[in-house]
């Protein structure tokens, strides 16, 4: 067991895998000898050499639609987008290919791959580094996505994503890179995709978050136990396979449903969510089910007042909650 | 650029020697450009007729893509076709019924059991990736293969094939960059017919080809007469020879024509002369290769016969077979999302055609029954 910070759980979970299995690569831009911008790849090119840790040019398409062929190929492709802002160029490649290609040839092919991202803001990333796009993904079926967010669940999912026989898109929240530390055990240990997890039980309120807002949802629990509110966070994990009988578990104990999510409100992932719950725990709700998202301005503008103002934050989902409890 | 001329074969050789194409060969490269030929006009009749809803066609195309996929080792080899390829199937494995249980959408059609449009076949079987329906995303499959062939050290070489009005896509500079720059084993076919359904090559393409596109890639790129088998073969062979070798990719233009619409949905009359048209298939390849054979003295009229004969059978086998396939069943419409079944992705409200009486004949079809058994066992 040691203390890792996130983006070291990544890296860790990266190396094992390449270590275990010969036919993992490492694709992306700068992911080489600089590593990463972020750093997540840093030292594996040093050690699996070039053919395993490959600079791209700048073209996202060719950086997913050549791991779809490398997948068939017989590797197990790690595509690394700079920044979850710059996928939008392999949409197509996603959407149309990696998502349908096991459907559309009726389990004649498959495309086991996974593209890591680093997504979200809170860190001057202003509107073209700082954007949450897991919705666009979530809504196709063929694709899972995941976003973690402790180093253990990290590492973890990340070996079971590398390790599944289908396309996963790994978001991770880049404020958490450095900030959030957490026990990571040694050896080989897993962590499903499809479960989410009660990382605060509680009996009031359910909060239902995932990344970084996973973190902000414990936060608001300690602030609104003082008021004497007994929230129980759900940090999803997993968004697609949604592991729905968690949160319905959760819903039907405490009759009272808050999503969180960082991305703009309408027609966001926890929309989806907030659906199901309403449809599939009509009976058991003492409240509307709300949801605290993002504004629906078109990016995060940079000036530290305006991102502020834009960012979902502790504060913000303790109100939510506190009006929630009340009804 | 200007169309690169066959080499003659020496003085006393016979047609394809100096190729290394024996007799046989040519009579089975014969044989399937006149099979594909054969398959194809009968789609079109079984459209008229009212039996298919849909055929997009590979006629005027079959030379080129017999020659070139004659280049290839098959069953070891890659190909990432388009949806004119059908030749190209044929040639790589697939049979004449693979091609026609896909334009009856069967639940037996291995392309993709009745869930695509004709025209998008594949095989896990014969090396042929799944084709989808937006254009040029094939190339970098073929590349990704061409990728994992040279890091896996596999010898395998990786081909795609697609027209020059989808060679404008962004996708084909990603992946001819990309490729040209790790010397992936790797061919680029592009299938020039002139049209991009109704758009002329002069609105598609600016320069003076799409093969000399190759040039910014520093890698080799020819045009050839695409109705000339044997022209397309040599070209692909060498393009194959070197990407074995270990010395990249190269780019291939074939310069063929589209003897029918875009499709069973085109009118191309409506934007072609009647002049442009006739000019047209006088560069068929079926007459110039069946000429080019009986010629030689190859072709002859026994041999013709007999596989004029095995081909009239081999079309009224595929169709009798695909008219009594039966449709695939809604129980297994959700099959295969994921490699395995999630309890969050369920049926729809109105469940998976249960209650639907009118599939007697599917649910006596084996596959379909597995597939309902997976489904009921997963779900207990």
């Amino acid at each position: 067991m040691a203390l890792k910070t996130f983006i070291e759980a990544i890296r860790d979970g990266l190396r094992e895998e390449m270590t275990r299995d010969g036919n993992v690569i490492i694709l992306g831009e700068d992911v080489g000898k600089k590593g990463g911008v972020f750093l997540a790849t840093d030292g594996l090119w040093a050690e699996f050499g070039d053919d395993r840790v490959i600079d791209t040019p700048l073209t996202e398409s060719q950086i997913i639609g050549t791991s779809i062929g490398a997948a068939i190929g017989g590797l197990r492709p790690i595509a690394e987008i700079q920044f979850a802002d710059f996928i939008h160029p392999a949409f197509n490649q996603l959407v149309s290919e990696a998502a349908r290609l096991r459907y559309r040839s009726n389990n004649g092919y498959s495309a086991p791959m996974v593209v890591r991202a680093p997504y979200g803001g809170g860190v001057h990333g202003a509107l073209y580094h700082s954007q949450s796009v897991e919705a666009f993904y979530t809504h196709v079926p063929g694709l899972k996505v995941v976003i973690p967010s402790t180093p253990y669940d990290a590492k973890g999912l990340l070996r079971s994503s590398v390790r599944d026989d289908d396309p996963v898109l790994f978001f991770e929240h880049k404020k958490m890179y450095r900030s959030v530390r957490g026990n990571v055990p040694d050896g080989d240990y897993t962590v499903p995709l499809g479960k989410a997890q009660i990382t605060h039980p509680g009996s009031q309120v359910t909060v239902i978050a995932y990344g970084l807002m996973a973190h902000y949802a414990l936060e608001a629990a300690d602030r609104v136990a003082d008021d004497g509110i007994s929230v129980e966070v759900v940090d999803l994990r997993t968004l697609r396979p949604l592991d729905k009988e968690t949160v319905l578990d959760s819903v039907r104990k405490t009759g009272k449903c808050l999503v969180v999510y960082e991305d703009n409100r309408f027609g966001g992932y926890g929309a989806e969510v907030a659906a199901m719950v309403g449809e599939e725990a009509f009976d058991y709700l003492d409240g509307p089910v709300t949801r605290i998202a993002g504004p629906d301005v078109p990016g995060v503008p940079y000036n530290h007042v305006l991102e502020d103002w834009f960012m979902v934050n502790p504060e913000k989902i303790a109100d939510a909650i506190r009006k929630l409890a009340a009804y | 650029m200007a169309v690169t001329p066959r080499q003659p074969a020496a003085a006393g050789s016979s047609l394809g020697a100096d190729l290394g194409l024996s007799t046989d060969d040519l009579l089975e490269m014969y044989r399937l450009v006149a099979l594909a030929r054969a398959v194809d006009e009968r789609m079109w009749i079984l459209n008229r007729a009212g039996r298919i809803p849909f055929v997009i066609s590979g006629q005027g195309h079959e030379g080129a893509q017999v020659g070139v996929t004659w280049a290839l080792e098959k069953g070891k080899d890659w190909i990432a076709p388009f949806y004119r390829s059908i030749a190209t199937c044929l040639t790589f494995g697939m049979s004449p019924r693979d091609i026609m249980t896909a334009q009856y959408a069967t639940a037996s059609d291995p392309s993709s059991g009745g869930r695509q449009m004709p025209g998008h076949y594949g095989s896990r079987e014969h090396n042929l990736v799944s084709v989808s329906s937006p254009v040029a995303t094939q190339l970098l499959h073929a590349v990704g293969l061409a990728l994992a062939a040279k890091i896996r050290k596999t010898g395998q070489v990786a081909l795609t094939i697609m027209g020059e009005g989808s060679s404008n896509q962004g996708d084909v500079h990603e992946g001819l960059n990309f490729a040209a720059i790790h010397h992936l084993p790797f061919v680029f076919i592009v299938e020039n017919n002139g049209y991009a359904i109704s758009v002329p090559l002069a609105r598609q393409v600016a320069g003076s080809s799409v093969a000399a596109r190759a040039e910014g890639y520093g890698i080799p790129g020819v045009t050839v007469d695409g109705s000339d088998v044997l022209a397309c073969y040599a070209a692909a062979k060498k393009a194959v020879e070197r990407a074995r070798a270990g010395d990249g990719p190269s780019l291939i233009e074939c310069k063929v024509t589209r003897l029918t619409g875009h499709s069973s949905d085109d009118q191309q009359t409506k934007y072609r002369s009647e002049e442009e048209l006739a000019a047209d298939r006088s560069l068929d390849p079926v007459p110039k290769f069946r000429t080019q054979l009986v010629d030689a003295g190859i072709l002859t009229p026994e041999a013709e016969e007999r596989i004029d004969a095995s081909i009239k059978d081999a079309v009224h086998d595929a169709t009798e077979y695909a008219e009594a396939q039966p449709d695939p069943h809604p129980s297994t419409a959700m099959r295969w999302v994921y490699a395995e079944d999630w309890p969050s992705e369920g049926p729809p409200p109105w469940g998976m055609g249960e209650d639907d009486a009118g599939h007697e004949a599917a649910a006596a079809d084996q596959n379909v029954a597995e597939a309902t058994a997976a489904i009921d066992e997963s779900a207990h």
